[in-house]
């Protein structure tokens, strides 16, 4: 195919009628990235639990739709199965004294099987929203609270429930509680000689955050309407992805450093983006195999940032050259 | 206020790395007793103070702080009692937390911690009088993160975190090493001035004998985990350098050059 004959395959029109879609998805993707954040900044701990329990949350709520369970009501269950895994990876860090991200692949890779359990042995279990309706439509609030099909309101309690989330993340962590557990994450040392318990403070974190990113995963599964033993594989790098994006745009937008709510935020502007800049590779008909390839690359790339400019300002290497050219001239 | 009795630590037990800390350790400090504790390296001195703070378990006696045995209690429970500055200005206060949220911490050491606000409007006020009374002018830049203070300006809020929920025990430990030695005068000005103010007890480690014997009410020195030398009141304000190089010389058998083994 000539380059001419690409370009005019591609259809600008196309690329915005799927953006509201992508933005859609890339609000839960943000949700889900607001638990790797309290992980990965503010407990300090890469949790890898994350890419199952995202599944679990999935598997969750549509199994509850299934049994006619308001879906409302299927999302507290995710919220409550996430809970319980991020304790499973906590009581292992820190009563067994696991490492944590080995804690976090064991929990992980035994959600495999208690996935397929919750999903009853099957691999993919679809809830239609032809079957089950939406909220608001002649289901007494049974309903999904968003779904593909109906993208803007999709869009609407994406963002109604991100906000509804930060505020609460944004009053918890302001509590004597959630100080506590950001203390643990700065500092356990002093966390310690502060009579803060920080092996009770880990296991809450890795608590709130594995139940957020379930809740996300039940959101996923009503929005594309079915849930997969697979839809939570790579999860980690997703959040991850979304929460340095997100970073990048805060710190650029506010130079002296932003208000908590704020900066949680643009984490879930993070995975929008994210999930725009996905739906453009797709609409370019690049080979989307090498996806994941690329988001790998890009956050490999975001995370050495930070050491890579410190280093730029001294390293052995320049110190060494420095040297040389020193000893040089002076022999000269 | 302390009690160790026959406290004993060793660490790496049954392995080559064996290393006796403390051995059968006794020390009883009366209310209001500030003492300095002077010691060659390896003498012991951090091991006392983490075996009262109870960074780990020891392996014999007891810990006794005004009368409630906390043999048996973690680090975090003893926290309830004990006020502590380390060597290290990193290792006293969160650096990405603001000024006024590691007074908050600190403000709740032995609280329970529960879901009402971190920092109250009403402690806001206690803090910035606090912070005034340091002199660095730290009260006007509450909502800074402690990261971008210096070494001289963590280690006096980390003084005054010790202190803001009246601990029945301060451990001071080399608080002052890691700072420049007009800085280092300053903390530990505010050091003596916290510890008369509120009448604390306290434990001070120092390798500098000049500061060893002005400062505090009793003086201890330590050798191979056991105290060798216990001097307190009138015979301390006698006390000279020249006085303390010989007494350990005599004690600890050491004949050259102690005057390196201890200021080392
Ligand atoms: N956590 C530990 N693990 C193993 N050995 C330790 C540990 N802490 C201390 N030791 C050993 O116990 C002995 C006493 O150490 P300690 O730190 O109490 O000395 P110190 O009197 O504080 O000396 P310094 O003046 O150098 O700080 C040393 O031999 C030290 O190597
Ligand atoms: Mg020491």
């Amino acid at each position: 195919m000539s380059a001419a004959a690409y370009f005019a395959a591609l259809n600008p029109a196309n690329l915005f009628r799927a953006m509201p879609g992508n933005a859609a998805q890339g609000i839960v993707w943000g949700l889900m990235a607001l638990g790797v954040y309290l992980t990965f900044r503010v407990l300090d701990i890469a949790d890898l639990t994350v890419d199952g329990s995202f599944t679990t949350g999935g598997a969750c709520a549509v199994m509850m739709i299934l049994a006619g369970r308001p879906a409302w009501a299927a999302l507290l269950v995710s919220l409550a199965a996430g809970l319980a895994a991020g304790l499973v990876t906590g009581l292992l860090h820190t009563r067994l004294g696991i490492p944590a991200i080995l804690a976090g692949i064991l929990t992980q890779f035994s959600l495999w099987s208690v996935n397929l359990r919750i999903m009853k042995a099957a691999a993919n279990q679809a809830v239609s929203v032809d079957k089950f309706g939406m909220f608001y439509k002649a289901t007494r609030g049974r309903g999904f609270l968003l779904s593909s099909r109906f993208v803007p309101q999709a869009i609407g309690v994406g963002l109604a429930l991100a906000g509804a989330m930060i505020a609460v993340l944004y009053w918890y962590f302001g509590t004597e509680q959630g100080s506590a557990i950001r203390a643990t994450g700065n500092n356990p040392a002093m966390s310690r000689a502060q009579g803060i318990n920080i092996d009770s403070m880990k296991v809450l974190g890795l608590a709130v955050s594995n139940g957020l990113v379930a809740l996300s995963g039940g959101l996923m599964a009503q929005f594309q309407g079915y849930a997969d033993i697979n839809m939570g594989r790579g999860s980690i790098v997703i959040g991850l992805a979304a929460v340095i994006i997100g970073e990048v745009l805060c710190d650029a937008v506010f130079r002296r450093g932003a208000n908590f709510a704020v900066r949680l935020g643009f984490i879930v502007l993070g995975g929008v983006i994210y999930y725009l800049v996905v739906g453009v590779v797709l609409w370019l008909k690049l080979p989307t195999n090498d996806l994941k390839l690329f988001t790998a690359v890009v956050v490999a790339l975001f995370l050495a940032v930070p050491y890579l400019q410190k280093k730029s300002k001294s390293s052995f290497r320049q110190a060494g050259r420095a040297a040389a050219k020193k000893e040089a001239a002076s022999r000269a | 206020m302390l009690d160790l009795n026959h406290v004993s630590k060793t660490f790496n037990p049954g392995t080559v790395n064996e290393k006796k800390a403390l051995s059968d350790l006794d020390l009883h400090l009366r209310e209001g007793d500030f003492v300095t504790v002077i010691g060659g390296n390896g003498a012991g001195k951090s091991t006392m103070l983490n075996a009262v703070a109870g960074v780990w378990p020891v392996d014999g006696g007891s810990i006794v702080i005004d009368g409630h045995d906390v043999t048996g209690l973690p680090e975090y429970r003893r926290a309830a009692f004990i006020g502590r500055v380390f060597q290290d200005p990193m290792m006293g206060t969160a650096p990405s937390m603001q000024i006024e949220e590691n007074l908050a911490l600190a403000y709740r050491r032995g609280r329970r911690r529960g879901l009402s606000w971190g920092v109250t409007r009403a402690e806001r006020e206690l803090y910035r009088q606090k912070l005034h009374t340091l002199g660095l002018g730290l009260e006007d830049r509450m909502t800074v993160k402690v990261g971008l203070l210096s070494g001289g300006q963590r280690q006096a809020l980390t003084l005054l975190m010790a202190a803001l929920q009246k601990p029945k025990l301060l451990l001071l430990d080399e608080h002052t090493a890691a700072l420049d030695p007009a800085t280092a005068a300053k903390v530990l000005e505010l050091s003596d001035r916290i510890v008369a103010d509120s009448g604390l007890t306290a434990l001070m480690i120092t390798h500098n004998m000049k500061d060893a014997i002005t400062h505090g009410n009793r003086l201890i020195m330590m050798n191979e985990g056991r105290i060798i030398l216990d001097i307190r009141g009138e015979e301390k304000k006698k006390l000279t350098k020249a006085d303390l190089l010989q007494k350990f010389a005599e004690v600890s058998g050491v004949q050259e050059e102690s005057d390196q083994v201890l200021l080392s």
